[in-house]
């Protein structure tokens, strides 16, 4: 009897934890299977993604483009990095878009994309990108997904607080994460306080074609400036940095730069600076940097070496910069939608601090400050306090908003995202991440108007989430569900690089302005032909130029001779086809640079200079069509000192 | 006894719940066919693009004197092919040679039992590789006979400024995305 006592408790015990781990879909463990989760990431084939997401590729120098919700990469942008892929930065044509002051640098660590705006809104026209190693910010179209320009930012050292833009895209910033002396002179280290500086660069944007120029060069004081974002809507016309290493260490920073128990958020007032420049304020500094744009009409890219920088000393603009105290090395500095709270994750605090920027006008009306550093007003930390979130997390680090007045903040220590609400600074829910997220993003999270129904964290750390493939793993990043009261962990999925932010859009707005082929007809390129007739070959010394078409399935010409060794070919390659997604390869036996990726209806060009007498085939690398495998041909390479004349055929 | 009982009992429940566990995604999500869908898939011929230059379907549908070639395309659910990368070179018969065949002919190859033997004709009308008038004179020169898609060889011939293809005279021709159409006045037919 008594045993039977026993078996009857323990079947209940077991139903009552069976019926639990049933009902426990919230719970983690049985995770997609375990509910209808999975069917809210599912795209059937041939449907298309909800959303664009952007992500920054970090050491790959690229940028990568996602679906939401099903975490399906679509592109890898070349930004700041050759990409043999395509041939960027081994193009003739694109290798002037990787030249610096430094000359031909061919790599970069892209930090921080970010779409441009029209009245806060997120309008699609381009994304901007940081460089953040040799500093740089980019352009990239978002018709035809190509980095069409790249700037180089003087007097400027880690190039981190960059690339967010003002609301009406008036201005892309970048702010430098390293001080170092302006201009740069042969200095000890130690003398680094009082002559370092630290360089806001407000780069001007050209509305109709988005091309930029440094309009002016804050010269601030010898911090580290990390993140940044706009004011929008009340507080529009304002920039705010985060700042740490206000203790101006040059140092072993893990611990010199941790000693002050607030450092600053940067409050500028741009458009008073912008005003104060107009009016012809200003001193014009010698520098020297790039300038390089990519013509969409001439598929090719010219470099512009820029040899003044307009900069602005702080006291100069009295009234235009404050400090906001904000504990303790801030990362994240973040505006919600509003534009009321200006949010300041400091990473080496449990709390996440929120000052309100009607508070910072009435303490800067009222001239309440607490002291000044290099003459810099700082505010009362208390008087501008909006509130404080008393998170329990660790390690704060960013913070995005849904639009429905939650914000959503990562926590690298403790590992978790953290949803509070704007205003009762309660928090509502805390998901964990896999693993120490770094940054999150919600689709047009840092604008007047989010598209917030999905988060994407990115993460550092990869451990066990895949199948390993030897110690480098790819970081992850988690997709959520944020539609509800409680976020819902949705799907996991590998990233390239290290994004280290991303951006992302409701596809409508992007999808109807992607462009199909480049009209041949609009083709400038100086070495492009616009019919297949006009093929040939020409020679000025040892330069031989080929002016070559590719169309389904062939090339013009493809028997080559009189060609020498040490002669400079340049195959000037012309895609005739004018049909979407119908590119044509070009690769050379022995060739000391990548393949081409034409497009239809773009000339592109590669150098090859042949070593060796012989006869050596060329082919189309991208299988194009149903006789893609004959689309090929060869060139006879002969000695140096040959009579062979220049001749070329196809099918003669 | 009893406690077998109970075992059995509660073995039963663990797996009627594990089973109720198991099933509960599929509850509200039955993947039902698509009832609309049609038997006849299109492949990339339901792509839709109106940036890209027309492809050879696109190049006939337009063509009022191919309406008979387009049915019979149609009928034979080979749209796909003339929208594939090809390239292809398209004998592209008008209306006026679909009606010098035997009373009846068309008619009848139009019936869905006679869908193969529709292909089969149609095909024989496509060339792999993109053929313009240039090049198919230089097939005529050289002595190359053209491979079409059913695996026949045509003769090409020249008379002057005329090409003829199986006998069939070009009267057109008319560049597409993905090859050329030659419009010719007549069916060729084995």
């Amino acid at each position: 009897m008594k045993t039977n006592i026993i078996s009857v408790n323990i079947l209940f015990l077991g139903l009552a934890v069976l019926l639990l781990a049933c009902g426990g879909s919230d719970k983690g463990s049985n995770g997609a299977l375990g509910s209808s989760i999975a069917e809210k990431v599912y795209v059937a084939p041939g449907e298309r993604d909800e959303q664009y997401a952007f992500l920054s590729g970090g050491y790959s120098g690229n940028l990568t483009v996602y679906g939401l919700p099903s975490g399906r990469m679509f592109k890898e942008i070349p930004v700041f990095s050759q990409f043999p892929t395509s041939g960027y930065g081994y193009s003739e044509e694109t290798k002037p878009m990787l030249n610096t002051s430094f000359g031909f640098i061919p790599w970069d660590d892209l930090h921080h994309p970010d779409i441009s705006q029209t009245n806060g809104e997120l309008d699609g026209r381009w994304i901007f990108a940081n460089g953040n190693n040799t500093p740089r910010i980019a352009r990239i179209s978002l018709s035809t997904f190509e980095t069409e320009e790249i700037i180089e930012v003087p007097n400027s050292a880690g190039n981190h607080s960059s690339s967010f833009i003002t609301e009406n895209t008036e201005y892309v910033v970048a702010g430098t994460r390293f001080s170092v002396p302006v201009p740069q002179k042969d200095i000890s280290i130690s003398e680094y306080k009082e002559n370092f500086k630290g360089a806001l660069t407000f780069i001007a944007v050209d509305q109709e074609h988005g091309h930029m120029d440094i309009k002016f060069q804050i010269l601030m004081p010898g911090f580290n400036y990390d993140l940044s974002h706009p004011g929008r809507g009340k507080s529009h016309g304002w920039f705010f940095f985060s700042t740490y290493n206000t203790e101006e260490a040059n140092t072993l920073l893990e611990v010199n730069a941790s000693q002050n128990d607030k450092d600053f958020i940067a409050a500028i007032n741009w458009k008073m600076i912008e005003e104060y420049v107009n009016n012809g304020g200003g001193t014009k500094m010698a520098t020297n940097y790039a300038h390089n744009v990519y013509d969409e009409s001439t598929h090719s890219a010219t470099s512009t070496m820029k040899k003044e920088v307009l900069t602005v000393n702080p006291m100069d603009v009295p009234g235009a910069i404050y400090f906001l105290p904000t504990p303790k090395s801030p990362h994240g500095c973040d505006v919600d939608p509003s534009g009321q709270y200006i949010i300041g994750a400091g990473k080496l605090s449990a709390n996440i601090t929120v000052h309100s920027f009607d508070k910072m006008l009435a303490a800067i009306e009222a001239k309440k400050f607490d002291g000044d550093a290099y003459g810099i007003p700082i505010l009362n930390y208390d008087d501008i306090l909006a509130g404080s979130v008393q998170s329990g997390g660790l390690g704060p680090l960013h913070t995005e908003f849904d639009g429905r007045g939650n914000a959503y903040t990562t926590f690298f220590i403790s590992s978790e995202v953290v949803k509070w609400k704007l205003g009762t600074w309660e928090v509502v829910d805390r998901k964990p991440t896999f693993y120490s997220v770094g940054h999150l993003m919600i689709p047009g999270g840092n604008s007047r108007k989010p598209h917030g129904k999905y988060l994407v964290a990115m993460n550092k750390i990869t451990k066990d989430r895949y199948l390993p493939t030897g110690p480098e793993m790819e970081h992850s990043a988690q997709i959520y569900d944020i539609s509800g009261e409680k976020m819902e962990l949705l799907y996991d999925f590998p990233t390239h690089g290290e994004p280290h932010y991303a951006a992302g859009a409701n596809a409508d707005l992007i999808v109807n302005n992607s462009k199909k082929i480049y009209r041949l007809n609009e083709n400038n390129h100086p070495y492009g032909i616009r019919n297949p007739g006009d093929a040939r070959i020409e020679r000025k010394g040892n330069e031989v130029h080929i002016y070559m078409s590719t169309i389904r399935s062939h090339f013009t010409p493809d028997n080559i001779e009189g060609i020498k060794v040490g002669d400079k070919v340049y195959f000037h390659i012309t895609n005739h086809e004018q049909d979407f997604d119908v590119p044509h390869g070009f690769a050379m036996i022995g060739q000391g640079t990548s393949e081409l990726l034409v497009m239809p209806g773009q000339t592109k060009t590669s150098l090859w200079e042949p070593k060796r007498v012989g006869v050596w085939p060329f082919y189309c690398t991208d299988f194009c069509s149903a006789l893609h495998q004959e689309m090929q041909g060869y060139i006879r390479v002969s000695p140096a000192n040959s009579n062979i004349e220049l001749s070329w055929s196809l099918d003669e | 006894m009893k406690r077998i009982f109970l075992k059995t009992i509660s073995t039963g429940l663990i797996i009627a719940i594990v089973w109720a566990c198991g099933n509960t995604p599929n509850q509200g999500s039955e993947i039902t066919a698509d009832e609309t869908e049609s038997s006849h898939p299109q492949g990339q011929a339901s792509v839709v693009d109106e940036i890209s230059d027309p492809n050879i379907l696109q190049v006939a549908i337009s063509s009022e004197s191919h309406s008979t070639l387009v049915t019979a395309v149609q009928a034979a659910q080979i749209e796909h092919v003339l929208v594939n990368a090809g390239p292809l070179t398209v004998f592209a018969p008008i209306n006026e040679a679909f009606d010098a065949l035997p009373s009846g002919t068309v008619e009848n190859l139009l019936r869905p039992e006679n869908k193969g033997d529709l292909a089969t004709i149609l095909t024989r009308h496509a060339a792999p590789g993109s053929y313009d008038l240039d090049a198919l004179k230089r097939e005529a020169t050289k002595g190359r006979k053209l491979y079409m898609a059913t695996g026949d060889y045509l003769d090409v011939t020249v008379d002057g400024d005329n090409v003829f293809v199986s006998g069939a005279r070009i009267v057109a021709s008319v560049a597409a995305s993905n090859g050329i159409i030659h419009v010719i006045e007549k069916v060729i037919l084995p």
